[in-house]
């Protein structure tokens, strides 16, 4: 397909990158008022990485994910996106959420703009692209995610699949470093699932850093550089597909892959 | 129980190689009975549906009967429609029957339009009215071209334009009418158009604030809303016209009408928050969410994403709102202020045209002049509505 795929090092750095990890978060806590939702979480993503974090649901999978961008505060730890220190500076948030494209579970499509519009929406507003060169931009990421020709019809129009496809390019349309899926196609009709896999695994192959957060166990098993396990709010094992399927190590992710492996 | 743990073995097999059946010809095409279509249909189905049904028809129907022809009688059939005074209203032996005194709207309908704004200058009146009507059909029409010029005019153009018409600007030759002389029509308009204009900005201002992360904002706003939730109008006017002099310093006495067009925009802009605010808070996350990790701030992601869907699931209520507004600016004339139903209530009151019938036709010249705004304003509310839903549904 349009990928290069000689460029992807199993976790190594695309040419000519920054040196550096893409996110390195340390020691990150998260409380919800009294309830502990992340604790002590230390994970480091290297450029070209696709990361697979999957747990049974409240194991804070989504926070973990929501707070490298910022949509939800964290109480103590450290998180480093792309060099950048997280911290409460308006500025600095706004640095980090440029860099980082986030594909949420129900895509959050604008409904009060077209397809296009959705697309080119940030570049004209937030970088100050030119309106010819973002609507260029948007139809080329449109013709990748394969729905070129619905860029003039308002989201609500579409299947469920081509409104993520469209949530993909939208992010993709900022030309982020990192791409952050939260459960992508939880929402989906089961048919219309694997086309949003499949522009995800192209995007992996074009040697996108990504933190996926799936169920989706064959996409993991296909295209993560390591699987993360999450359950309480814990980092409770990390490791490459084959042996992290073939050989796991902790009780709890014994019973997890029991359950949904059938 | 049997059924279900019957092994399926048990079940009837399919008839093997024969369907069960084969439809040969097509089913011929009758007419619906005559009863179900047509205003038979409808009549049967709508008005004589159940017994309930039947009998309310029934007595909407005597109802009507009773009410209706009087009505046509004194408004049109027995009304006077010309005439120069009372004389032409009143009872007499050949006429014993009168009507609507149609003749005493029209003596003094221009009182009733311009209050004693000085005749020679009401042209400037009548260009505002054009201006006025010019703006406000740009802006409702949805499908017109250059709207968001139709709005910098509507917004920006037109207020200044009022003025400089309306008070008058000595340096390009109109002489400046003092405010005192406005009246009638003219100052229900300009009420009710600046409560209009200032309470929709001012809410969304408010609305926010309420919504705000700040708490001092939030204190600020939600005090200001609830306080003058809390109040009629009319306080809030009379406080407006009495109260805002003691605050300001004495050599920048504000005019009457400017008062009072504070109190109203004040009063409506607390209303238009809860509006906006309600319009908000049907906002999912989510959309804060898709906005806020492209790296759109706050008020890029109000100005893009919130307010345009926001506003537009409100607009019945902010139609509502101002429909509210228009029959409050009556209020005005507590404070001394010839609105339409005072100017009115000062021509009925002219010895010149006391007859028994005057009250009554001014009365309801008034109403009908109001239905007719609100009317206006419900329809378009209603049609946009309807839009709305349209466009949801696709």
């Amino acid at each position: 397909m349009s990928g290069n795929g000689d460029t992807i090092k199993p976790d190594g750095t695309g040419q000519g990158a920054p040196v550096g990890p893409a996110v390195a978060i340390t020691g990150l806590h998260k409380w919800f008022g009294e309830f502990r939702v992340l604790a002590d979480i230390n994970l480091e993503v290297a450029r070209g990485e696709r990361i697979v974090i999957c747990g049974p649901s409240g194991s804070g999978k989504s926070t973990l994910l929501r707070c490298v961008n910022a949509l939800e505060e964290f109480q103590r730890g450290e998180i480093v996106v792309d060099g950048m220190e997280l911290t409460k500076d308006v500025k600095r948030v706004d640095a980090i959420r440029r860099d980082v494209g986030m594909v949420f579970q129900h895509f959050n499509l604008f409904p009060h703009l077209t397809v296009l519009e959705n697309c080119t929406l940030a570049p004209i507003v937030v970088r100050g692209t030119p309106k010819h060169e973002a609507e260029e931009t948007a139809m080329a990421l449109l013709a990748r995610v394969k729905i070129p020709e619905q860029a003039a019809k308002y989201p609500n129009q579409l299947s469920g699949g081509q409104q993520q496809r469209v949530a993909i390019a939208r992010a993709l349309c900022m030309n982020p470093k990192l791409m952050m899926f939260d459960e992508p196609t939880s929402a989906l009709d089961p048919e219309m699932v694997k086309e949003v896999l499949d522009t995800m695994v192209e995007l992996a192959l074009d040697g996108m850093t990504m933190l996926v957060v799936t169920h989706e166990m064959t996409f993991a098993r296909q295209v993560a550089s390591r699987i993360v396990f999450m359950d309480a709010g814990q980092i409770v094992e990390i490791n490459a597909p084959e042996p992290f399927f073939a050989h796991p190590q902790h009780e709890r992710t014994k019973l997890f892959l029991s359950q949904i492996l059938r | 129980m049997t059924a279900i743990d019957a092994p399926i073995a048990a079940l009837p097999p399919a008839t093997a190689g024969m369907p069960a059946y084969v439809r040969t010809a097509s089913a011929p095409s009758l007419a619906p009975p005559l009863l179900s279509v047509g205003w038979l249909g409808w009549a049967r189905a709508n008005l004589f549906g159940s017994a309930l049904s039947t009998v309310l028809t029934v007595l909407i129907v005597v109802l009507l009967v009773l009410v209706v022809p009087p009505v046509i009688d004194f408004l049109l059939v027995d009304a006077t429609w010309s005439g120069s005074d009372r004389e032409a209203c009143l009872a007499s032996a050949a006429r014993p029957e009168v009507g609507a005194c149609w003749a005493f709207i029209g003596d003094r309908f221009a009182y009733i339009i311009y209050g004693s704004y000085p005749i020679p200058a009401r042209w400037r009146v009548d260009l505002f009215f054009a201006l006025l009507a010019f703006g406000t059909a740009w802006l409702l029409w949805l499908e017109a071209p250059r709207r968001g010029l139709g709005a910098i005019y509507f917004f920006a153009v037109l207020p200044v334009a009022t003025f400089v018409l309306l008070h008058g600007a000595p340096a390009i030759g109109l002489p400046v009418v003092d405010t005192a002389l406005w009246g009638g029509m003219l100052v229900t308009i300009v009420v009710a158009a600046v409560g209009i204009v200032v309470s929709l900005p001012i809410g969304i201002v408010l609305a926010l604030g309420r919504r705000s992360q700040m708490p001092a904002i939030r204190l600020l706003s939600t005090l200001f809303i609830e306080i003058v939730r809390g109040v009629p109008l009319i306080t809030v006017l009379f406080m407006a016209s009495v109260m805002l002099p003691l605050f300001l310093p004495e050599t920048w006495s504000p005019d009457k009408l400017v008062r009072a067009l504070v109190g109203v925009a004040l009063f409506s802009s607390a209303y238009m928050a809860e509006v906006v605010r309600a319009g908000l808070q049907s906002m999912p996350r989510g959309q804060y969410d898709a906005a806020h990790a492209l790296g759109l701030g706050y008020w890029q992601t109000l100005r893009y994403i919130i307010l345009p869907q926001a506003l537009k699931v409100t607009i019945p209520n902010i139609v509502n709102s101002y429909i509210a507004l228009f029959k409050d600016t009556t209020l005005v004339f507590f404070v001394g202020i010839f609105d339409f139903l005072k100017t009115i209530e000062v021509a009925r009151a002219d010895p010149k045209w006391s007859t028994p019938v005057t009250s009554a036709t001014g009365y309801i010249f008034a109403a009908l002049v109001y239905f007719v705004f609100c009317y206006a304003m419900s329809r378009y509310a209603a049609r946009i509505e309807r839009r709305l839903a349209v466009s949801d549904r696709r």
